[in-house]
């Protein structure tokens, strides 16, 4: 199980030729809470620069932590120290975005998938080739595919070494970030379906970091929806996508497209005006009243926390029961988001 | 396209014998490419003319067997017996071309590998350590920068007196901080991509991080210029023993120098200072090509 609390990841801001001096920070996370249980999957989703990405990094230590606690299982990994964070970082893995940017250009796949093996020492002599053999299978490659280079793959290939890399440590957790986003959507569901396959085989548990809304819900068991640094709605998966509370949750699904024209025509739009505000200047109580259809006096001032609307289904705004019944009011009966 | 490449791919693919690494396929793209066959046959014809000069040449380039026949007014040109005539020491101008192309050579490739691993060596270690290595690396090169390579090659000849040596430090020297910046920059550059931060996050170890992901990688750049600015290291070789800056031996053969001793005598003998200005001119050429030839097989941008 992993649990994070009240992470912060802070970018200073620094000035100065000779001497820098911080004149400030990118708020990127900015208190964030999140447990997945082992073997499940957490979607986080959110819009670009919401800093979802950076929570990723920091569960794995990439970026340095300002404050809070990441624990997998017993482990403590925000409290390890180089060797033995470095023999740490075995048990989470990371599967990038970019299947191009994420393979080094000149190691083989062989080396590629081996790295982590011989790094940690998980197996030795003729069982390191009989492994790379089993982790090819596993996703889906030739064994052929060892001795060749990344540029000889194509994107969705490229992925599958990505995954087979992660998975020669041996990891219990995997962080993918973004993993399908820049694969054809005919490859995407092949690459989905090849994680969820895995996590059956394996018991592996998810953090899926992704901006495409379908692709969390095939997956995840549970979403959490972040803006500007902090998780502002998280629910079982099909809870948040037919009871959304949020406002901002609201916005996001109603921007996805139904391919109904009759569905289409009659919904409820909730269009977002103007653009993320900086996370260097986080606007003050809650971060998303700067865009709120329903934003109020409290908004300004006070930072709703994550509170229990149900169980399982945390949102953080002051007005949620409000805005459920105003909508519904509105309307007249069900949403269709 | 798309699908003509994913079945070539494929094809590729089913063929277990030829994998295909960056290396080969750059090795590959040299080959067919035009510009890299002139330049190459350029540089290896000159290459060979220096390591056989003895056998090649028909004269000993020292002798001035022939000094009766220098008058003040007149210097014998191309004749069947010296078929780039003589030079204003009465000695054999082909021999002493053929010569001279040893220490051309050796003085423009020396100052070049000088400082091109040492300027690699100060790059890697601004590179790999960041920090505040990494700024007093980079003030130190900003200082050398600053520094005219001219004004430090007379400096270094009064310090160690006139020498190939010199030279070879004046020319090495302005090297160092180009390369030390361009190895640091694309490094930096590398650090960032993905297939680094995963190798952090398998655990790898910054040795084998610096050393297998992030140098290999970072490379490409420095051969480029390598072989780009061999072109210049032999003019600028050239141009400094033109300045007086090479060995204090007069009879010691160097195409710079050649082409200096002559300028006076221009309308007297203009031969003397058309070969040797043509054999600087093609060789510089020769690398010039392949250098450019390298580029073009290193550029990922033109890679299919």
């Amino acid at each position: 199980m992993l649990q994070v609390r009240n992470l912060q990841v802070h970018f200073p801001i620094k000035k100065g030729l000779v001497f820098d001096r911080t004149v400030g920070a990118v708020r990127a996370v900015d208190g964030v809470d999140l447990t997945i249980p082992r073997s499940t999957t957490l979607g986080l989703v959110g819009e670009s620069g919401c800093g979802k990405s950076t929570v990723g990094k920091a569960i794995l230590r990439l970026v340095p932590l300002t404050a809070g606690t990441v624990t997998f299982d017993n482990l403590e990994l925000s409290a390890l120290q180089n060797e033995e964070l470095r023999k740490a970082r075995r048990h989470v893995q990371m599967i990038f975005q970019d299947p191009y940017a994420s393979l080094n250009p000149r190691q083989n796949v062989e080396s590629i998938i081996t790295e982590p093996i011989r790094t940690h020492q998980l197996r030795t002599g003729a069982a390191v080739h009989q492994r790379v053999n089993e982790l090819l299978d596993s996703v889906g490659l030739p064994r052929g595919a060892a001795s060749r280079y990344p540029h000889e793959f194509s994107g969705g290939q490229r992925q599958r070494i990505g995954i087979a890399r992660a998975l020669a440590a041996e990891p219990d957790l995997i962080i993918a970030d973004e993993p399908v986003s820049a694969l054809d959507v005919s490859i995407q569901a092949q690459v989905i379906n090849l994680l969820a396959d895995l996590q059956e085989q394996l018991g592996l548990t998810y953090l899926l970091i992704s901006h495409d809304l379908a692709v969390v819900r095939h997956i995840s068991d549970t979403v959490a929806v972040m803006y500007l640094g902090a998780i502002v709605e998280t629910a079982p998966a099909e809870t948040l996508y037919t009871n959304p509370q949020h406002p901002y949750t609201l916005a996001l699904l109603s921007a996805v497209p139904v391919p109904d024209p009759v569905v289409e025509d009659s919904r409820h739009r909730m269009v977002l005006q103007g653009d993320l505000p900086s996370p260097a200047n986080p606007p003050s109580g809650c971060r998303f009243h700067t865009r709120c259809a329903y934003a109020q006096r409290r908004c300004e001032q006070e930072r709703p926390v994550l509170r229990d609307l149900e169980p399982g289904h945390q949102v953080a705004c002051h007005f949620a029961e409000e805005i459920a019944v105003s909508i519904s009011a509105t309307r007249g009966g069900d949403v269709v988001l | 396209m798309s699908v003509l490449t994913r079945r070539q791919r494929a094809d590729q693919l089913d063929d277990p014998d030829v994998a295909n690494s960056l290396t080969r396929e750059a090795w590959r793209r040299i080959r067919q490419n035009p510009l890299a066959i002139v330049g190459g046959t350029i540089i290896v014809f000159f290459v060979l003319i220096a390591v056989f000069a003895p056998m090649l040449a028909p004269f000993n380039p020292r002798s001035n067997a022939w000094f009766d026949q220098i008058r003040p007014t007149s210097i014998p040109g191309p004749s069947r017996d010296h078929w780039f005539g003589l030079d204003e020491g009465g000695r054999d101008e082909l021999s002493r071309l053929i010569f001279g192309a040893r220490a051309s050579l050796m003085i423009g490739v020396l100052s070049l590998g000088i400082g091109a691993v040492a300027g690699a060596f100060f790059g890697l270690v601004a590179g790999a350590f960041g920090g505040w290595v990494d700024s007093l690396i980079m003030r130190l090169t900003d200082i050398l920068l600053a520094v005219p390579s001219l004004l430090l090659a007379l400096s270094v000849a009064a310090v160690i007196g006139q020498s190939q040596t010199a030279i070879v430090v004046a020319v090495a020297v302005p090297n160092i901080p180009l390369f030390a910046r361009m190895l640091r920059s694309s490094m930096l550059g590398e650090r960032q991509k993905d297939y680094v931060t995963s190798a952090t996050s398998v655990g790898v170890r910054r040795r084998s991080l610096v050393m297998r992901h992030v140098v290999p990688n970072s490379l490409a750049p420095m051969l480029v210029q390598a072989s780009l600015a061999l072109s210049t290291a032999i003019i600028d070789a050239a141009a400094l023993s033109f300045l007086g800056l090479g060995s204090a031996d007069p009879g010691v053969p160097e195409w710079g120098r050649m082409l200096a001793n002559t300028t006076r005598l221009l309308n007297v003998a203009p031969h003397l200072a058309i070969f040797p200005g043509v054999a600087i001119l093609i060789t510089a050429l020769g690398f010039n090509l392949f250098g450019e030839a390298v580029r073009e097989a290193l550029d990922p941008k033109l890679r299919r």
